[in-house]
């Protein structure tokens, strides 16, 4: 396949995927972005949203994951995902996302607000998380 | 001479003790392997990381603006030592030998002039020091990654660094810990942490990318938001190697210990059987020297 891009998701913890696909969607901190073979090199940041793997054809949504952000390297043959957290949107569960959130909420009530950054932070992924679960 | 009693008590301990330390050195056995698979699977992305780095500072010259992780303070007056040990013992001269190198560094660098502080990660490293270095000592973690080790465990010793540097705390970070070389083989080495060390782009393919990739955001908030990250990486690799490391060595000190209570136990048995018989002999010539008077 000479129209394939070799996708790789890592996490700190392990290398998640690596296949050629044909056509990746990743959430650059500046947009999403769509990486088709060829791409120009770029290294951007992502942010908390889904990548979206269309494996064998460009038409076709073959597999969404959640990233909770991290930094994304393309060049023309390759494209490297590194999140900070990777979860498939299919086991994103709502219902234990929603009491996550309200259990969120209350603390950041409860914590004074210069500390409240890194919940804050958390906040904003569990809220992204929520807007993609089904 | 210890009696016959005493020496059977004696050997049944040693038995026991026998049994402990070979069902601790399978328990460890077991515990290695999965530390390394651990710092295997950990290596992906401290490498995929470390090339993004590494494209990045190929393409900044380091000037005001350069985020000061990457260019230090421009002082080196204040220097913070990670001490990486393990938070058990019975690992053989696992947590010494980081501890002696620590030792020697705080001598080196106060010999300069420098003020030198601790922050201990691991329970022993930082009862070791605790005796003669207290008051350098400015925080320390334990039982971190007790149930497998996570990123989310080096995060926080990486926050808890950087939030220190932020506020001028230090000027040079440097990590002691245990490198990982093999199963018999452990190796203390200092690295430097802050500021950090990039590889230069090694060949010249990669920097043929650098010139003509773009950033988005641009180069010096990638680094910004990058770095924090490497340092965790690195910090994250290095807990790894240190945990897979502990296990190694105490693997080997507990088969030590297994073949000394071996040795120990044939040489007690021994002496058990020849004082057994050196009563029997004399319960005899008593009897027949008995038999011989009448």
């Amino acid at each position: 396949m000479s129209d394939s891009i070799l996708f790789e998701l890592v996490s700190p913890e392990k290398l998640l995927i690596s296949k050629p696909v044909a056509m990746v969607t990743v959430p650059g901190g500046e947009g999403e972005y769509g990486v088709l073979a060829g791409h120009s090199p770029l290294i951007t940041t992502v942010k908390a949203g889904v990548i979206g793997i269309y494996a064998d054809d460009m038409e076709v949504l073959s597999e969404r994951i959640f990233v909770a952000g991290g930094f994304a390297e393309t060049t023309q043959t390759r494209c490297t995902v590194l999140a900070d957290e990777a979860i498939p949107v299919k086991q994103l569960n709502r219902v234990a996302l929603e009491t996550e959130a309200k259990a969120l909420e209350g603390k950041i009530a409860a914590t004074p607000e210069a500390d409240r950054d890194a919940l804050l932070a958390l906040q904003e992924i569990v809220t992204a998380k929520l807007a993609v679960a089904v | 001479m210890p009696s016959l009693k005493d020496l059977k008590n004696r050997i049944v301990s040693v038995k026991s003790t026998r049994k402990i330390t070979s069902a601790m050195k399978m328990v460890a056995g077991s515990k290695l392997r999965r530390a390394q698979d651990a710092a295997e699977s950990a290596r992906p992305y401290a490498d995929r990381m470390a090339r993004m780095l590494s494209t990045l500072a190929g393409n900044l010259t380091i000037t005001q603006s350069t985020p000061r992780l990457l260019s230090g303070t421009g002082h080196d007056q204040t220097i913070l030592l990670v001490v990486l040990t393990a938070d058990r013992g019975l690992c053989g001269a696992f947590n010494g030998s980081v501890v002696r190198e620590t030792r020697r560094q705080i001598r080196e660098l106060e010999a300069a002039g420098k003020t030198v502080k601790l922050l201990c990660v691991g329970r022993k490293g930082r009862d070791l020091l605790r005796r003669d270095n207290a008051d350098k000592i400015i925080q320390s973690f334990e039982n971190l990654g007790r149930k497998g080790l996570s990123f989310a465990d080096a995060d926080i010793v990486t926050t808890e660094i950087l939030s220190r540097f932020a506020a001028g705390e230090f000027d040079i970070c440097r990590l002691v810990s245990n490198r990982f070389k093999s199963v018999i083989a452990q190796i203390v080495t200092v690295k430097q942490m802050i500021p950090f060390a990039v590889e230069k782009a090694a060949n010249e393919n990669t920097e043929a990318q650098a010139a003509v990739c773009e950033f988005e955001p641009d180069e010096e908030s990638m680094l910004e938001a990058l770095l924090p990250r490497a340092l965790g990486v690195a910090m994250y690799g290095a807990m790894l190697e240190n945990s897979a490391g502990f296990y190694a060595s105490q693997m080997t000190a507990m088969d030590n210990a297994t073949r000394n209570a071996g040795d120990m136990i044939n040489k007690l048995t021994l002496n058990y059987n020849r004082s057994r018989q050196a009563a029997i002999t004399k319960e005899l010539i008593e009897i027949i020297s008995g038999a011989e008077a009448v």
